[in-house]
């Protein structure tokens, strides 16, 4: 009993939320009042941490939960293959808009490391009360990873709040980790990006489990300790604007 | 706004709560690694005080076991002496790479409070995947937790598949996925932290008849987070 007091008188409101979990009223978000202006306005800004994985044009996608990017332990969509594959993003971002999400953009430009790019959409104010933001991009010298922020909920973000967040490294489980330079797109490597095959250990995502490198012992691999990495591998800020 | 309107429902709430409301979460475990087994979850709600492990302290015997050779027995008898509302082996053995599994727990009438999902990873000498002791929120809601994976810092990290699981026996139970190899000379001599401590992941290498390793330096390591653990608060 004396717990329950505490918590009570903590966190009166928060217990007295959860005892009244059978209508479950509380767990859908109240429909806040229409803003005046009609559009928002979101600074998406990606920071590679990394130390030699230069990562492909930022995609960034404003959508409902009937949008994911991915799922962990599900295969990827060929979309995503081809840019984890090959760092190409347009049929990431052509399937979005084919999914009626809500706003999509993308970086004009690979991102190297200790580099940074802010991409800016502007969406109806109208869908804010279900908006989430998601952002993918490759780590060009790789076989097939990929840097993620997977349906950040950004509903609550009033105007001049911003939230910094980490992504870490996903293996699109589409390709084998040869490290081949044949298969690494980037400059490690210059070979082929995107292949339809799918031969990596098996066919789902999960996350990478990191580069082994030649420096490691890896005899066939053509990377360097060098392009290794660890996460987090991107920051990502999420500044509102408008 | 919304502040406001919360308020409201909860003073509304409260004239129909008649007694201490204990949680009632489902907690779903997803495996995230590339290869790499887990053996069977230990899942407990427990007392606020309480814990499995403490990172820098010595492991417990009991979570010695379970990080040597996957045994939770012993972990879960200290949980059930402190009245912890348990789940042991939600996935009914062994959780694949990118495979998840979920269980309903309830701690009505109890003072459970703190949440702790522990498991072993396969095949490693003594890396365990620890969510330790997280305070569960008491809003309703969806709360995710990435969870790394430690060493208990009670074996030597020598990467040999020799069946080895009982505590202080070298070596590695098995692996799983059957990618592992044999013939290595031994990748590691004692830890130079013996107690628990962040695991500096595997070694391996890539010839699977010799070496220093009897795991895969391609598949078998692993970056932080392993484990995602995602509670459901009703």
């Amino acid at each position: 009993m004396k717990n329950f007091y505490r918590l009570l008188a903590v966190t009166g409101a928060a217990l007295a939320l959860q005892a009244c979990d059978n209508d479950n009223n509380v767990v859908t978000p109240p429909a806040p009042p229409p803003p005046p202006p009609a559009m928002a306005s979101f600074d998406v800004t990606a920071v590679n941490l990394t130390n030699a994985q230069p990562l492909s044009p930022i995609a960034v996608i404003g959508h409902t939960d009937a949008y994911t990017v991915f799922t962990v332990g599900d295969a990827a969509s060929a979309s995503l293959e081809d840019m984890a594959e090959g760092g190409d993003n347009t049929a990431l971002i052509a399937e979005a808009n084919a999914a009626n999400v809500v706003v999509t953009g993308s970086g004009a430009a690979p991102v190297g490391p200790a580099g940074s790019e802010t991409v800016t959409v502007t969406l109806l104010a109208s869908d804010l009360p279900t908006l989430q933001i998601s952002v993918a991009t490759m780590l060009v010298n790789t076989n097939d990873a990929f840097a993620a922020l997977n349906g950040f909920d950004v509903s609550g973000m009033a105007v001049g709040d911003s939230m910094t967040l980490n992504s870490i490294a996903y293996d699109a489980g589409t390709e084998a980790d040869s490290e081949a330079a044949a298969h690494i797109p980037g400059p490690a490597g210059g070979g082929e990006g995107f292949n339809a095959a799918r031969d990596d250990a098996a066919d789902r995502v999960t996350m990478h489990a990191g580069v082994v490198s030649q420096d490691d012992g890896f005899a066939t691999s053509d990377l360097t300790e060098q392009h290794r990495f660890d996460n987090p591998v991107m920051r990502v800020r999420i500044e509102r604007t408008q | 706004m919304k502040p406001i309107i919360k308020v409201t429902l909860a003073a509304i709430c409260l004239l129909g709560a008649t007694a201490a409301s204990a949680a009632d979460i489902n907690v779903r475990i997803v495996n995230l690694t590339n290869g790499i087994h887990f053996t069977p979850f230990l899942v407990a709600v427990h007392p606020d005080g309480d814990s499995l492990f403490t990172t820098g302290q010595p492991a417990s015997a009991n979570l010695q076991a379970m990080a040597e050779g996957g045994d939770i027995s012993g972990l879960v008898a200290d949980m059930q002496a402190l009245g912890a509302t348990i789940s042991s082996n939600p996935a009914s053995g062994l959780l694949a790479p990118a495979s998840s599994t979920n269980v309903d727990l309830n701690t009505d009438g109890t003072s459970n409070v703190r949440l702790s999902v522990v498991a072993m990873l396969l095949p490693t000498n003594d890396a365990f995947a620890g969510l330790n002791a997280v305070t569960i929120p008491t809003t309703p809601g969806t709360y995710t937790y990435n969870v790394p994976a430690y060493d208990a810092g009670t074996e030597a990290n020598d990467e040999l598949i020799t069946g080895g699981g009982a505590p202080g026996a070298a070596g590695i139970p098995a692996d799983p996925g059957g990618l592992g190899g044999s013939g290595g000379s031994g990748a590691a001599t004692a830890d130079a932290n013996p107690n628990v401590h962040i695991h500096r992941n595997t070694l391996g290498d890539t010839d699977n008849a010799a070496g220093i390793s009897d795991l895969d330096s391609r598949v078998h390591r692993w970056l932080n987070p392993v484990v995602r653990v995602v509670v459901t608060v009703r």
